[in-house]
């Protein structure tokens, strides 16, 4: 149990500093990894929506997925499951998707954020933590998405080898993609450099169970601090690396896509948080257990591919500039949506259990 | 014996939460490492004794109460 810890504060420390270093190589600030906006960089690549500055198939995704898929198998890990509520993942996915561009950001880049001194992801985590707090009082009355089923290998190799499809796009014809010329789209670390740092954390992840939700649900549900560790330790790595290659900037004004609209900051993560706890794992999770061949987690990709897409071809996504009027109203629909799901679940749930 | 096969993280530990309120030894049925590894910690950490039994390509996991 000691060497779990150990092992997790040591990935959360490598995540850390990983990310810092792809930012030194050219990712945009405080962006060594977001999933969200990575996600939503990809969706732009594929043309699934067209904002010019957003466009790019990242390596990093790709390599998180494929790290996973390397280590699963090896170790014996690699089941191809599904069937546990797939529609509703996706329209969670979607959702948490829209929160997260709310907020500009991921819980794992919220956490980079916060080790950069962006004083508006504190108020992004505080969102953050409520909203998984509304998802452990939904767990404790009884909300499951229900159990999964082992189907054929080949299903669940789907989408890692989908991953290898985008890489050699990619590397062989990137003029089949669109590509920013401005904007974070434009500013990324060498492909070989992100592949690899993709592979190594999505392996460290696969065998941590690494998890931004988690890390606070389990302390909170069952008083385990294991993955709170790492959590704590991607913030330490990351304030040390900052600082070390100066990029440390404390406050809340100019910092580097974000914007300081304090309600949508806490709004945007708290949808993020409840939809996350409701989908067992935060967006990196749900990448890693594609890795792992979990098409549950894969229709959950699917989802926050195609939120991220609605965002940007909706005006739903915030910039510098802050929240956009649509980017608010997706918000508040999310909220309520997620909790409609959450209250009919439960009811279902509950009537199930009486009659059996 | 509790049946938590084929269900996603945290859901094996949730139910093996409340299972224990309930009694001090009982088994659980997981069929996956993470689960596996979740449901042995929250067992040590609460103070029980916990083995595994591979059955198939499952695991029998008995909690039992020091």
């Amino acid at each position: 149990m000691k060497n779990q810890k150990v092992l997790t504060g040591i990935t959360g420390l490598v995540i850390g500093a990983i990310a810092v270093l792809l930012v030194v190589l050219g990712n945009p600030a405080n962006m060594g990894f977001c999933i969200a906006c990575f996600i939503r960089d990809t969706a732009g690549a594929l043309k699934l929506h067209t904002a010019g500055v957003v466009q790019y198939v990242r390596p990093e995704v790709i390599g998180l997925v494929l790290g996973s898929t390397i280590l699963a198998v090896a170790k014996k890990e690699f089941q191809a499951k599904a069937g546990s509520n797939p529609l509703l993942r996706f329209v969670l996915g979607f959702f948490v998707m829209v929160g997260a561009l709310m907020f500009l950001g991921c819980p794992l880049r919220m956490m980079l954020r916060i080790g950069g001194g962006d004083l508006n992801a504190i108020v992004g985590l505080v969102g953050f933590v409520a909203g998984i707090g509304l998802g452990i009082v939904c767990l404790n009355k009884g909300f499951s998405l229900g159990r999964a089923y082992k189907v054929q290998p080949l299903e669940g190799a789907a989408f890692p080898v989908i991953q290898v499809v985008l890489l050699v796009l990619l590397v062989a014809v990137p003029s089949l993609l669109a590509f920013s010329a401005e904007g974070p789209g434009s500013m990324k670390a060498p492909i070989a450099a992100a592949l690899c740092a993709g592979l190594v954390v999505g392996a460290l992840c696969q065998r941590t169970r690494f998890c931004t939700v988690a890390g606070i649900r389990d302390t909170v549900m069952f008083k385990d601090t294991t993955l709170l560790i790492g959590f704590v330790a991607v913030i330490v790595a990351c304030v040390v690396g900052n600082l070390i290659v100066g990029k440390f900037n404390l406050g809340f004004e100019g910092q580097p896509v974000a914007h300081n609209d304090a309600v949508w900051n806490f709004l945007g993560m708290v949808l993020v948080g409840l939809g996350s706890a409701l989908l067992g794992g935060c967006p990196l999770r749900q990448l890693i257990l594609t890795g792992e061949g979990n098409v549950d987690s894969a229709v959950t990709v699917l989802g926050l591919t195609v939120g991220a897409a609605f965002c940007h071809n909706f005006g739903l996504a915030s910039s510098a500039k802050g929240a956009t009027a649509n980017g608010k109203i997706a918000v508040i629909v999310g909220l309520v949506v997620v909790a409609v799901i959450a209250v009919c679940n439960i009811c279902y749930n509950k009537k199930k259990a009486e009659a059996k | 014996m509790v049946d938590a096969r084929g269900l996603a993280c945290p859901m094996p530990v949730v139910l093996a939460k409340k299972e224990l309120a309930k009694s001090d030894s009982f088994v659980i049925m997981v069929d996956n490492e993470t689960a596996k590894q979740n449901v042995t910690r929250f067992g040590q950490n609460n103070g029980c004794t916990v083995t595994c039994r591979e059955v198939d390509e499952d695991y029998e996991l008995t909690l039992e109460r020091k």
